[in-house]
């Protein structure tokens, strides 16, 4: 490369280092250049690692923290792309090196550079093969992070399949007693949708064509660098493919969509992409019928990785639906809209259900992340709709924002719960919650600790989880009144599910389960991943503002603009569907009429 | 035309054109002449037969890249038409050698075959190598069953070489009695489609198919098919398709772990060429010829092809990922992967086929795809059937149970292991999945851009249905590798720290990973042997 292309492009190291640090340090690591006995060594470089990565995101985010502002440095508040980085990979495919973060991947960055940080502090306790350990961990930090940042959609495919094998060996060597099936159920269920994901990304590309945007939009989207290279891609003669995801996103949302042209079997391409697409992401975040893999991958993963889990990939999953799925083809998210709203209410009720029955404490915790989860989804998908409110962009906005909060403070409160779960395990080895009773006499600071985190994931006003479950629900309810009163009414069989572990489990007289004597106070390092957990839950429940400083610019301008292509292109969507199979009209009806009255 | 000129062209054509494109089949040959002189004659006893057999791939290597490079996009005829040199014999004919150089390397540090066999072994290699170069590059039907032959009695006896071991001559005898039938049956296709269209010549024959198939009526067209049947079983049998896979499993089984290593690799990417050749020799009209009835009929005739080949891929690709499920025998579980990677290679055919004649740009697209698919599964699968061979001199064993808890007494060997393996399912960041997904991609032109598309579809949605059942056995693999503890009473010879073996399995790994990440430079390679195409 050369200086101008630094100069030009002043993220491209900072972004590359947060996101492919990590993995250089595992492959340090796996070299036989420190000896495997060396187990504390290594535990302190992998958590160095992640700190300094911590570290360099956070000085990214926060312009200002460190001294002066850089030019590698986000501006909050500024909706669209910013720090992209481009660099050519496969040209002949015309595959990128495209990194870039905005308003809804940079709260994500941090959080999970913040929880990896706190998960690999909370691997201590792991004792069987640390290098391998911390080797894998390494490469699934790097993982996560490359989903985020990847602007590419080939490479955020890469990014989104580097995860699953470090995942597959960290769940299977170092899980509980079911450690294997949980490991190859994970990786079943994730390959699959990801097979899905594959086809609709060929699908997309081959559709695809740069020639029809204007030289303007070529150059905002990053697929050309200036007006000159972009005059080369309108004046091609061969149709121009891309898999950058801004271009792609403009292509859709094209009055004359390429992939709304494109049919399949009778039913538009972009409806086709936007629901193979949306199986490949509700898989991960994860929604019933398909978040069977989720109990048992959390339950049996060590504590650490259980926390990375439900604090981070999962998120991968909601990520996906709100950079993906909805720009690219806003015409299946149209038509589809009542299956996203119907499957997050589905989950948040179910897994509530789940949640009430369960005797394995961990297991609560599991189901509790489907339900809240359950919440992100119906969040985006009330997005779509429209109904009387005549194409009034502020019910999806609120919806949306709602969904990004909630899936940050989920990440922070479920990483909390499970430590929390995790702290009690390690010191009884068992997680009945039939057995438990009586920890708020024996670990005073530590019930205190997980009280506040369990609350926070019961969303308790001023706790974190409050703010994303009621924006969800108001938003809701100009969609469709049912969904949203049912979503209010899951509130209080989440409250019921929590409140009753805290009763059973930190309440009562006295410890009557085995392993009593082990009950110690926390110690130093177990305190310094809770604290900062509880303490953060507390502060952005009490100001949300702070995250809504960098989410709600970026998705207001993304819902305005798609509520733009709605009035555009389906002006009379609420009398007459226009993309129309005729099961989804059905489908939609009634909730329109309830949208009308 | 009297006879001087006759012999005065033909010895132009053989001396000035052909020969000099003939240098790397022709290094081959006399390399195999040496090797035996070396066992034969007293005088070259002091020869390593070895070194003799890696000098002449070397050189064959060499020869072969250089035409490769001086290839563009060429087509020229050589010895009178039986025999074609264009992109896609260069570009088969530098992974052949290339394949054959990294092969003899690994022969010699495997230790099968030993020195008393070696030269046997090499002159066996080459020989088959040779045909291999000629499937190619062959032009003429006649051709195209001698190069069959050639390529596969070599492969025969390879697959007993194993002398002592009841299953190594079973695995011939099978191999053998496969392979002659299947000769046979096509044999019997080769003589009706030349009578059918008076000729054997490939391009000879394309005009004369369009022409009959677009005419109709007649019984001719069924002869015709009849015939392309029976061609199509014995490039099955090469190509170890379902139906014709039955011999893939036991010969794998029962021939050493350095012989599956040969077939998997070498006769995979032969018989993918030549299925290249025949799809499109006889689907497409040469370069030149405008006759618009022919080129309807051919286009009728493709879709024959396509079907023919898409339907086989999918059972080929479903029964072989299913039956490696059940497998305990580690060569056996890679027979039935060698299976199933035919089918997804004969999907990329069936896609090139359906591309050829109607999108000549996105029909090279295809075979760049098929060829990109080839060299990545060269070192895939050399490194898998490596692995197996070291593991077999150190385990005395070769089946997965004996891999339990293999990561602790050699964690490199894993780490290669997986890398190979996952490469195999199809998962970023490795070979495997760029060649997967160049496949899917022309799965998806054709989608877009032919008639085609219902088979495409189906296609695409089975290979990616595939995919995901593939990860179950191949993942078993690793699971036992690394979860599984090991077996107590198992004697497992201690490895050394750094062994010639360990640094040849890292060499041949290494691009697995490489050319995951890296891949515009092997694509640009892929691209040249798709020239041919447009």
């Amino acid at each position: 490369m050369t200086p101008a292309d630094a100069l030009s492009q002043p993220a491209l190291w900072p972004l590359t280092a947060i996101v492919f640090l990590p993995a250089l340090v595992a492959a340090v690591l796996s070299l036989p250049i420190i000896p495997k006995a060396r187990e504390e060594a290594i535990r302190w470089i992998a958590l160095a690692t992640t700190a300094v990565v911590f570290v360099l995101s956070l000085w990214m985010a926060w312009p200002g923290l460190f001294g002066a502002r850089g030019p590698a440095q986000f501006t909050v508040g500024e909706p669209g792309m910013q720090l992209v980085v481009s660099r050519p990979w496969i040209p002949s495919f015309n595959i990128e090196y495209l990194l870039g973060v905005d308003g809804i991947s940079m709260p994500l960055v941090v959080l999970t550079t913040f929880l990896s940080m706190l998960a690999c502090a909370a691997s201590w306790p792991i004792t069987k093969h640390i290098k391998a350990y911390h080797v894998l961990f390494l490469l699934l930090e790097t993982g996560m992070l490359g989903v985020f940042v990847s602007l590419d959609f080939f490479l955020f495919y890469v990014f989104w399949e580097v995860m699953l094998l470090p995942m597959y060996f960290l769940i299977g060597i170092w899980g509980g007693p079911r450690r294997e099936y949980a490991a190859i159920k994970f990786f079943l269920y994730t390959l699959l949708g990801s097979v899905l994901m594959l086809i609709a990304i060929l699908m997309l590309y081959f559709t695809s064509d740069l020639r029809m945007l204007s030289p303007e939009q070529l150059v905002a989207s990053h697929a050309a660098v200036d007006a000159a290279a972009a005059r080369q891609i309108t004046e091609a003669t061969e149709p121009v493919h891309t898999f950058n995801l801004l271009a792609l996103a403009e292509l859709g949302q094209l009055k004359n969509s390429p992939f709304a042209a494109a049919s399949i079997r009778g039913v538009s391409l972009e409806v086709w992409a936007f629901l193979l697409l949306l199986i490949g992401f509700v898989i991960k975040v994860p929604v019933v019928p398909v978040h069977t893999w989720l109990p048992d991958a959390h339950v049996e993963a060590p504590t650490p990785i259980s926390m990375i889990l439900a604090g981070v990939l999962l998120k991968l999953g909601g990520y996906g639906i709100l950079r993906i799925c909805y720009p690219i083809c806003p015409g299946g998210g149209l038509a589809l809209a009542w299956l996203v709203c119907g499957l997050g209410v589905v989950s948040m009720v179910y897994g509530a259900f789940a949640a009430l029955a369960q005797k394995d404490f961990k297991r609560m915790v599991a189901y509790s992340s489907v339900s809240h989860m359950g919440y992100v989804m119906l969040g985006l998908g009330v997005w779509s709709a429209v109904g009387a409110n005549g194409f009034d962009p502020d019910y999806w906005a609120q919806g949306v924002n709602g969904a990004m909060f909630q899936m940050l403070a989920h990440g922070f409160s479920s990483a909390g719960m499970f430590f929390m779960v995790g702290v009690l395990y390690d010191r009884v080895h068992h997680r009945n919650l039939e057995e438990f009773g009586g920890i708020f006499n024996r670990m005073p600071v530590y019930a205190s600790l997980a009280v506040a985190v369990f609350f926070a994931g019961l969303g308790l006003p001023g706790l974190c989880g409050f703010i994303g479950e009621v924006l969800v629900t108001l938003s809701a309810w100009n969609y469709s009144r049912w969904l949203a009163v049912i979503s209010a009414f899951t509130v209080i069989l989440t409250a019921a599910y929590i409140l009753w572990a805290i009763q059973r489990v930190y309440l009562g007289a006295e410890y009557k389960g085995p392993d009593g004597d082990h009950l110690t106070p926390m110690t130093g390092r177990e305190l310094a991943i809770a604290t900062p957990l509880v303490f953060l839950a507390i502060l952005f429940g009490v100001a949300p503002q702070l995250l809504f400083n960098y989410v709600t610019p970026t998705v207001n301008r993304q819902v305005e603009t798609l509520a733009a292509w709605t009035r555009e292109v389906h002006p009379d969507f609420p009398g007459q569907p226009a993309l129309a199979p005729a099961a989804s009209a059905a489908s939609t009806a009634p909730a329109r009429a309830l949208a009308e009255d | 035309m009297d006879l001087g000129t006759l012999v005065s062209g033909t010895l132009t054509d053989t001396i000035d054109v052909s020969v000099p494109l003939f240098r790397t089949e022709l290094a081959i040959a006399a390399s195999v002449v040496i090797v035996l002189l070396c066992r034969m004659l007293p005088v070259l006893r002091w020869l390593d037969s070895g070194v003799v057999a890696l000098g002449g791939a070397a050189f064959a290597l060499a020869y072969a890249w250089a035409d490769f490079q001086a290839a563009g996009s060429v087509r020229q005829e050589l010895f009178g038409g039986l025999l074609v040199f264009d992109s896609l014999t260069a570009s088969i004919r530098v992974l052949l050698a290339g394949f054959l150089v990294l092969y003899l390397m690994f022969t010699r540090i495997s230790g099968i075959p030993d020195r008393e066999d070696a030269a046997d072994f090499s002159a066996l290699v080459l020989g088959a190598t040779l045909g291999m170069c000629l499937m190619a590059s062959a032009n003429h039907l006649l051709m195209v069953f001698m190069a069959v032959e050639m390529a596969s009695v070599p492969s025969y006896a390879l697959a007993g070489f194993l002398k002592g071991r009841k299953a190594s001559s079973e695995a011939a005898l099978k191999y053998a009695v496969y392979g002659a039938g299947a000769a046979g049956i096509m044999l019997y296709g080769i003589s009706l489609l030349g009578g059918v269209t008076g000729s054997f010549h490939l391009p000879t024959m394309a005009v004369e198919i369009g022409r009959i198939v677009a005419a109709g009526g007649d019984g001719k067209v069924l002869v015709l098919v009849l015939g392309g049947l029976m061609l199509a079983v014995g490039l099955a049998f090469k190509l170890s398709a379902v139906p014709f896979h039955f011999w893939c499993p036991d010969v794998f089984e029962g021939a050493a772990a350095e012989v599956g290593a040969f077939l998997s690799v070498a006769s995979k990417a032969a018989a993918v060429a030549l299925t290249l050749r025949i799809v499109f020799g006889l689907g497409t009209l040469p370069a030149g010829v405008v006759d618009a009835d022919a080129a309807a009929g051919l286009a009728d005739a493709r879709h024959f092809m396509v079907y023919l080949v898409g339907g086989m891929a999918a059972i080929t690709c479903t029964l072989g990922n299913l039956a490696a499920y059940g497998q305990t025998n580690m060569k056996r579980l890679l027979a039935y992967s060698t299976v199933a990677h035919a089918g997804y290679l004969m999907m990329g055919v069936a896609a090139a086929t359906a591309l050829a004649g109607v999108h000549p740009a996105n029909a090279r697209q295809a075979v760049s795809a098929l060829t990109f698919y080839l060299a990545t599964y060269l070192f895939m699968n050399l490194a898998a059937f490596a692995i197996v061979a070291v593991l077999r001199n150190r385990l005395r064993s070769e089946e997965i149970a004996a891999y339990a808890g293999l990561v602790r007494t050699s964690p490199g060997m894993v780490v290669a292991a997986a890398v190979v393996l996952v490469s195999l399912i199809g998962l970023p960041p490795l070979a495997g999945f760029i060649a997967k997904f160049l496949v899917f991609s022309s799965l998806v032109q054709a989608i877009t851009l032919t008639s085609e598309r219902p088979l495409m579809l189906v296609l695409l949605v089975i290979g990616g249905i595939n995919t995901v059942i593939s990860l179950f056995y191949y993942l078993r693999v690793l699971k036992v590798m690394t979860f599984d503890p090991p077996a107590e009473d198992h004697y497992v010879e201690p490895p050394s720290a750094v062994s010639l073996a360990g640094w040849y399995i890292t060499a041949v790994a290494v691009p697995v990973v490489v050319f995951g990440i890296l891949w515009s430079g092997l694509y640009d390679f892929a691209q040249m042997a798709g020239t041919f195409a447009s």
